[in-house]
């Protein structure tokens, strides 16, 4: 694997691969110097045009923790506020010769376009709504930590489907290892042909107690002006996990940040049943294990692959 | 009808192109086909000071002096195509295409006659933004060009260009293309206005409210690529409203790139209703045969895209050259697009050509402009796609790519004795690859980048001269 795009670049044993290999990094995490040399003196260059909080800094830690350089690009106060294209910018950031980039865009396609302009290996941490592949990972890694396995799992994808690109990545991911998806919305939150990701679809809660893991999805507050859903209110009072409805024994995740009160209740996120603080801790290992994955062994990128 | 201004003169050519040596030329033993005129059989055919002088038997006509010879055995002889719908992009964005290159690449299409749409910088809104056009034409052009002007100033969509006077300043028809008339109103009083200064109206079909921020076509497609849709009754809906307005005030209208399978349906039931309206009115009715019998009349063009691609080849590659507006659509969508053109609710093929600088296009998929470059590979693409795997007959292909003229009131290329020479020669054997030596056009977003083509553009013949010889072809006459 030279890059990783999307993560239908990723088979069951390639995923399986990644996950063992991020379980070995637990361990690094446990130690008083907190530092493995694994990629001592390779560049990570993290490409931001987006905000981001907990994704940026658990590359940032992930790569520091294997001993690799980081260069942090963001977007505001940069070069692209004057105008320069997302090509011009790879390309002289490249001239910096990073090992990888990873990046995030609000555009779908455009880590695959980093890839085509840089000879750099190109992680993507979320193009628009499309993917965010390394999310997954980590969800399908908190998931097998708990349950040992996803095979014949019934896992709810609950919320925002047709904004997130979280839900897209996820579908795949939980689907490859074996596990039975339910995508469940309001009908507007719901894209038309989703189903051919392989997944179900259900408009209303009922049913949810078949699940054997809830995963809320974020509910932007801007969507209640673009009329996909008439209020929060409304939304919350169908759509909302809560105590009620979220069981003993299921598993509750959510990618963050959490809406209190909108997608969940206050009492599930501070339940047994929530996972959130492991998705977030297993975040950083799972990028260490990506990053690994895609520098370790491997000789610094062709110069001659640089095309104009 | 009356001039706008009695003092403005009205123009009596609708196309101008700049002067060019008239053609003399004997093309033997070639394989005619002219289905309006019936020949579909080898001649050798004669053209003398731009004209074609006699059709013959092969190997019955001999070259005159100074005539040139161009041997036509194995070679087909097609009336020359007229496309309706291209932008090239003058004045304002030369950057993208300017007259000359945009009618090089037509011409290397195939091409005798193009219609530019008015969406440029200045919009062709008023009759001095035309006439200068027109002027720069005479000099540029290297086939025949006619020009569009716009429905609305400034295709603002809130009032009505002088309409009577750009027709008079020779303004072939009207359209808004690259936005719909979005308002009913002010499509009613266009159409109402179009019994004094005639031309059609071409209508791109689009509700924005419901195509919103969409890229592509909204389908199992882009729910896994997580783009924005536009769906296909953002365009059929609007097709339903304006043939209802149209029907209603009995006016001429012609449908731009219809791409879904909605439309397709919407544009027959229109076609259908209008069949009906004139039959009640022969009854009655007295005047004018020709107005008549073009009242109420609806028809439709398709592009080569709609007919050969669909919005499965943005899944395999993200290629900013995949998008244009309308989008393409589903296969059902596609079949119902070439299922329209055979059965006559489609009238005829248009390109939509529509360049974009290289800058423009290397950006992701959402923030690229809408549209695909498509006059050189019109021809090839659908003789490659549906004439070839035997979906459409060749002869059907070749009619409605040069259908748009009549349509507009122009010309029909013929191959007939007499005929000032509007054709083209062709190489139906022939495999090429997209792109592999460049393009005659200014731009590279062509959505059939990469893929190899059967049916070359040997050379093409316009307003009785040479406009275009392809490269090997032209160095083999040598």
């Amino acid at each position: 694997m030279r890059h990783l795009l999307s993560i239908e670049d990723l088979d069951r044993p390639g995923i399986e691969r990644i996950l063992d290999r991020a379980r070995s990094f637990t361990e690094v995490s446990e130690r008083e110097i907190k530092k493995v040399p694994a990629l001592r003196g390779r560049r990570v260059l993290n490409l931001f045009y987006e905000a981001s909080t907990r994704t940026r800094s658990s590359f940032e830690l992930a790569a520091k923790t294997l001993s690799a350089e980081v260069i942090n690009f963001v977007s505001s106060g940069s070069s692209v506020e004057k105008g320069e294209s997302l090509k011009d910018t790879v390309q002289t950031l490249s001239a910096y010769r990073p090992d990888l980039i990873v990046v995030r865009t609000p555009h779908v396609g455009a880590a695959e376009l980093v890839a085509r302009w840089s000879p750099a290996a190109v992680v993507n941490a979320g193009d628009g709504k499309h993917e965010h592949p390394t999310q997954a990972l980590l969800d399908v890694y908190t998931l097998r930590e708990r349950l040992g396995a996803l095979d014949g799992a019934s896992i709810w994808i609950v919320g925002d489907v047709l904004h997130s690109r979280v839900a897209r990545s996820n579908i795949q991911a939980f689907t490859t290892l074996g596990a039975r998806v339910t995508v469940c919305g309001p009908p507007t939150l719901i894209p038309r042909g989703v189903e051919s990701l392989g997944c179900e679809v259900r408009y209303t809660l009922d049913g949810l107690d078949e699940a054997d893991v809830v995963y809320a999805l974020r509910m932007q507050k801007e969507r209640m002006t673009e009329s996909f859903v008439p209020s929060l209110r409304e939304y919350a009072a169908r759509y909302q996990i809560d105590g009620r409805r979220l069981g003993a024994r299921q598993i509750l995740m959510h990618p963050g940040p959490v809406n209190r009160g909108v997608e969940l209740s206050a009492e599930v996120i501070d339940s047994p049943q929530a996972v959130i603080g492991q998705q977030v801790a297993a975040g950083v290992v799972v990028r260490m294990a990506v990053l690994y994955e895609l520098l370790a062994g491997r000789t610094a990128p062709d110069r001659q692959l640089v095309t104009a | 009808m009356n001039a706008a201004r009695p003092d403005v003169p009205r123009v009596s050519e609708p196309l101008v192109h700049r002067e060019q040596q008239p053609a003399d030329l004997l093309i033997r033993g070639t394989h005619v086909l002219d289905p309006r005129a019936g020949i579909d059989a080898p001649h050798d055919v004669l053209v003398r000071d731009g004209a074609i002088a006699r059709l013959g038997a092969p190997g019955s006509l001999e070259a005159p002096e100074g005539a040139e010879l161009i041997e036509g055995e194995g070679r087909h002889l097609l009336p020359g195509f007229v496309d309706p719908h291209v932008h090239l992009r003058v004045p304002g964005q030369e950057h993208k295409e300017d007259l000359d290159s945009g009618t090089r690449a037509a011409a290397a299409g195939g091409f005798v006659a193009v219609v530019a749409m008015p969406n440029t910088d200045p919009v062709v809104d008023d009759a001095t933004v035309l006439r200068s056009l027109r002027e720069a034409a005479r000099r540029e052009a290297r086939i025949p060009v006619g020009f569009f002007a716009s429905v609305t100033r400034g295709l603002a969509g809130e009032a009505l260009t002088e309409m009577a006077e750009l027709a008079d300043a020779g303004a072939l028809g009207f359209t808004d293309d690259g936005r719909p008339v979005h308002r009913a109103a002010i499509l009613r009083k266009a159409l109402q206005y179009q019994r004094l200064c005639g031309r059609v109206l071409a209508l791109h079909e689009e509700d924005p409210s419901l195509s919103g921020a969409g890229v592509m076509h909204e389908g199992e497609i882009s729910a896994r690529l997580g783009l924005a849709g536009i769906p296909s009754i953002s365009e059929s809906t609007m097709i339903a409203r304006d043939s209802a307005i149209a029907g209603y005030e009995e006016g001429r209208i012609h449908i731009q790139h219809l791409s879904a399978r909605e439309s397709v349906a919407a544009v027959a039931e229109a076609k259908a209703r209008g069949v009906e309206r004139s039959r009640d009115e022969r009854r009655g009715e007295a005047g004018d045969e020709l107005a008549r019998r073009t009242r109420g009349r609806i028809s439709a063009e398709v592009s080569p895209h709609h007919l050969t691609l669909t919005d499965e080849a943005i899944l395999e590659r993200l290629d900013t050259r995949l998008k244009m507006n309308p989008p393409l659509r589903s296969e059902g969508d596609r079949r119902a697009l070439i299922d329209g053109l055979r059965d006559g609710t489609i009238d005829c093929i248009a390109t939509d050509h529509a360049p974009h600088a290289r800058e423009e296009k290397e950006v992701p998929f959402e923030e690229a402009p809408m549209g695909t470059t498509g006059l050189e590979t019109a021809f090839a693409a659908v003789y490659t796609e549906l004439v070839v795997p035997g979906v459409l007959p060749l002869a059907l292909v070749v009619e409605k790519l040069s259908a748009g003229a009549q349509l507009l009131g122009l010309p029909t290329p013929r191959i007939a004795a007499g005929e000032r020479a509007a054709m083209c020669l062709i190489d139906l054997d022939a495999e090429w690859q997209v792109g592999e030596s460049g393009y005659e056009s200014r731009a590279e977003n062509c959505c059939f980048a990469g893929r190899t083509l059967r049916g070359r553009v040997l050379a093409t013949v316009a307003a009785g001269a040479v406009v275009y010889r392809e490269r090997a072809f032209a160095l083999s006459a040598a």
